[in-house]
């Protein structure tokens, strides 16, 4: 009653339109689609607890990659060099424990340390040598793949120690994944409730209350929904906790802070950003740092998957999370790009990978398959555009 | 035969909203140089864009006659066959390629299976030849100067057997030892019977080039002479003798203190250019000082450059609140207390798929931080407070800027640097390509802002409005300041005279 009176207080003109966001409709649409064609397909099996868990584990690492991908993307560049420098520091880490027996921590700092000094001298050349980003990380998918084989001496390098296997290829205790999924709706609801307040005082358009708790509640239906499969499994895989924990924390670097904005302004019209005060260098270069910091975690989960670190690891992912931007709305031209869509777009493409191989399906479809995927999402996109 | 190798007869263009031509009739007899001239807007280029076709025929009304025949140009290739060919102030030239390659770039010679390059080069020496040009055909393109490219354009004309040459303001960016040999030039092809039309600001290129004049204003023919009967003062007046019908809310107020002074500045591009070379003028609180000046005149240079806007080297003394100051960027400008509006919205002012509300806080964003972070709450009622102001038409400001009509765009860019709150607001061409009701609510904020003492810069081709908004001007010419006046003593036929003053 209460809320009721509050609404019939305000003007009109004070209800905020539903933005009818096309993309990320047609994104869930066509998961859902996929999804239920492979369960039909797997008779039910493609949705079994065991397989999404797998379908998560196998995500991670591409997601990690699309996340970085994203703001580099958006930003209005491009890196060919992720699935190398991944390859690269999950290499480096498993040298240093394996062969000089450093123990896990270390290992995986000095990953990330690599990751992100490698990206720190490709955004040197992209940003003040002005070298366009698509031959810097050209080069440096050559450069740091020829690293990874001269110093692993082209061999396979194993075991880890079980800490170090642990990252990629352990699960939460039943209880803690229900306690965080929990925790996660709790935080989702306090920040929509104390926007609401604000928005109110300030005397902004709000939307109907129906409308933001009603995705709430949506939102905590399918957490709790996809805690409890996994729980009827081994439980919620850590490298999907990773993935869901820097996601948000990307998605409130991209809205909340100053390079965020600054990156989509940058890559939506570099000449008015320049003229708008925004310097340009630094935020292209800390865009790269990021990038390759996240490259060099990924290069962690990888190998702690594998167990061990290969001269081919990671080769051609950065195709994989370039596709998985492209496929979640993200705009080769810049400006234009979400990390939650990147997130879906790479859950589009394992999901592909995995149902195909549950069908027994030869891996040259996969192949041909999520080609023709990435042309559909760019050309709906592109319809959707000329539509508006 | 008919005297005259071209005859456009009552022609009439409308864009959506505008008449850009209105029943403009425009005679040019064989073998003569005939001068287009009329301020920008005028109508110059929309005609010469109707005579080679880009405008096709039935997009507007009227008459074409060449040589006494009708003709029909349904694209630019038909007005070629015709004989028709426009040199434009940006070349159609490819840098990377050999000079021989341009001039033969669209002839058959280049679109064989297999070139003959004996035979291009041969016939590349004898069209230079012919343009007096000694240089060697198998020469890059890029290498030679901006003038020499000129001559290039031609040269490649005259291999179509262009016998209607039209050139469109052909020495605004040459030097002029290029200017010389151009006129030269094109003294020479009248001899060998080539009819040229010469759209120049120029008036003393015109007094020495031109055998015949026509002045076009707000789309009209004004009149046709012949040189003899003119003079440039002649010219100008008839460019400009239009009544100030555009209302300007001009206000007298107080002016204040000097804000800025800049004292020989000049600007060289990294590129080695030079931008701007020679400029002194002061800025005072309160005060709107108009900057007219033809295009590329160094208006928006002067300005973008001392916003910090190009990469290169400033000389000369820039002193803002008495504080020499060497302005690197942007950034620092802003934080000097600069704001500038550029002339390209689209451009250089917005991020056309961004938020409006993002749009308008780009430039402070610090204001709406709080803790490090953006308060999205407080930039959607800052936005929303800035474009109430303006009368911004848009029911939401989280829709995307590129959805909003022009006026309503630059309102929007106009809020960004009324967000920095600046000491010095500079507007180049505020009211471009925006509409009438716009305009005066633009100019009505133009005022609010001088009497709250903020010094404002309002660069402009449109003379009334320079004239109608300006308390004092500042002319340009030949990337050098040329002219100061008063308010009181301005008027049209003076800007056009020092706008047109030739180089010392």
């Amino acid at each position: 009653m209460k809320v009721k009176q509050a609404l019939e207080q305000k003007p009109l003109n004070n209800k905020r339109k539903l933005n009818l966001n096309v993309q990320s409709y047609t994104l869930i649409i066509a998961l859902i689609a996929i999804a239920l064609i492979f369960s039909f397909l797997t008779n039910g099996e493609f949705l079994s607890p065991r397989n999404l868990s797998n379908l998560f584990n196998q995500m991670a690492v591409i997601s990690v990659l699309s996340i970085g991908m994203t703001l580099i993307i958006v930003a209005g560049h491009i890196d060919l060099s992720v699935g190398s420098l991944a390859g690269l520091t999950g290499g480096i880490a498993a040298i240093l424990q394996v062969w000089h027996g450093w123990g896990t921590i270390p290992v995986i700092l000095i990953a990330l340390l690599t990751g992100a000094l490698l990206g720190l001298w490709q955004g040197w050349w992209v940003a003040y040598r002005m070298v366009p980003a698509f031959i810097v990380t050209l080069g440096g998918q050559l450069i740091f793949r020829g690293i990874l084989i001269g110093i692993s001496q082209g061999r396979t390098i194993a075991p880890l120690e079980p800490s170090f296997r642990f990252i990629a290829n352990s699960y939460l205790p039943f209880s803690l994944g229900y306690l965080l999924a929990c925790l996660g709706i709790l935080i989702m609801f306090v920040v929509t409730w104390r926007s609401r307040v604000r928005r109110n005082s300030l005397n902004l358009q709000l939307h109907s209350p129906f409308v933001d708790y009603g995705k709430i509640a949506l939102y905590a239906v399918f957490t709790l929904f996809i805690t409890f499969m996994l729980n009827l499994y081994y439980g919620v895989p850590l490298p999907m906790l990773i993935v869901v924990l820097l996601g948000t924390f990307f998605i409130f670097i991209a809205n909340q802070t100053a390079f965020g904005r600054y990156i989509y302004a940058i890559g939506g019209n570099k000449e008015a950003a320049a003229l708008s005060g925004i310097n340009m260098k630094r935020n292209t270069l800390s865009v790269f740092v990021v990038m390759g910091t996240l490259a060099g975690l990924a290069g962690v989960m990888l190998t702690s998957r594998l167990n061990a670190a290969t001269v081919s690891a990671g080769d051609m992912y950065e195709l994989d999370a370039i596709a998985a931007c492209v496929i979640g709305g993200a705009s080769l031209t810049g400006g234009k790009g979400k990390i939650v869509g990147a997130i879906i777009g790479a859950l589009i493409m394992a999901s592909i990978d995995n149902g195909m191989s549950m069908m027994n399906l030869q891996t040259f479809w996969q192949y041909i398959v999520k080609g023709l995927i990435l042309i559909v999402a760019v050309w709906i996109d592109i319809a959707n555009k000329h539509k508006a | 035969m008919s005297e005259f190798a071209l005859q456009m007869k009552e022609i009439t263009k409308e864009f959506p909203g505008v008449k850009a031509l209105d029943r403009v009739s425009f005679s040019v007899k064989k073998g003569e140089i005939h001068a287009l001239c009329g301020e920008n807007g005028a109508g110059k280029s929309t005609l010469m864009k109707i005579l080679s076709g880009v405008y096709p025929s039935g997009s507007f009304t009227g008459e074409i006659i060449i040589n006494g025949q009708v003709v029909d140009f349904k694209d630019i290739k038909a007005s070629q066959e015709a004989g028709v060919a426009i040199i434009y102030q940006e070349l159609a030239l490819v840098p990377e390629m050999t000079v021989a390659e341009n001039i033969f770039l669209s002839s058959d010679l280049m679109r064989k299976p297999v070139i003959d390059w004996a035979i291009l080069y041969a016939k590349a020496k004898y069209w230079l030849d012919q343009i007096g040009l000694a240089i060697d055909p198998q020469m890059r393109l890029g290498d030679l100067t901006v003038g020499k490219q000129q001559l290039i354009e031609i040269a490649k004309a005259l291999t179509k057997k262009a016998d209607l040459l039209i050139l469109d303001e052909p020495t605004a960016a040459l030097t002029e030892s290029d200017v010389e040999v151009l006129i030269r030039l094109l003294k020479e092809l009248k001899h060998k019977g080539v009819t040229c039309i010469y759209i120049s600001h120029k008036l003393g290129e015109v007094m020495e080039l031109a055998d015949t004049v026509t002045v076009l204003r707000d789309g009209q023919t004004v009149s046709t002479d012949p040189i003899n009967q003119l003079t440039e003062r002649k010219i100008v007046t008839k460019m400009v003798g239009r009544e100030l019908t555009d209302f300007f809310p001009y206000q007298k107020h107080a002016i204040g203190a000097e804000v800025m002074r800049v004292e020989h500045y000049h600007f060289r591009h990294i590129s080695g250019e030079m931008l701007v070379k020679q400029a002194s003028f002061t800025l005072n609180k309160g005060e709107i000082l108009g900057v007219a000046g033809l295009m590329g005149s160094g208006r928006t240079e002067l300005f973008t450059s001392l916003f910090g806007g190009y990469p290169g080297m400033a000389s000369g003394r820039v002193i803002i609140d008495g504080c020499e100051l060497k302005i690197k960027g942007p950034a620092e400008a802003i934080a000097a207390g600069l704001a500038y509006l550029s002339e390209d919205r689209k451009k250089y002012g917005l991020i056309l798929n961004m938020e409006i509300s993002k749009n308008a806080t780009l430039a402070a964003l610090n204001k709406v931080m709080s803790g490090g972070l953006i308060d999205r709450a407080l930039e959607l009622q800052k936005a929303e407070t800035l474009t109430n102001k303006m009368k911004l038409k848009a029911h939401n400001l989280e829709a995307h800027v590129g959805q909003l009509s022009g006026g309503n765009q630059q309102k929007v860019v106009l809020s960004k640097w009324l967000f920095t709150e600046p000491k010095i607001l500079i507007l180049d061409e505020p009211t471009r390509g925006i509409d009438v009701g716009a305009k005066y609510e633009i100019y009505k904020i133009i005022n609010e802002l001088a009497s709250q003492g903020v010094a404002i810069v309002i660069i402009s081709s449109e003379l009334p409005e320079v004239l109608g908004m300006s308390d004092r001007i500042l002319v340009m010419s030949e990337r050098e300041v040329t002219g100061h006046l008063l308010r009181s003593e301005a008027s049209q036929e003076k800007i056009m005279q020092y706008a047109t003053a030739r180089r010392r």
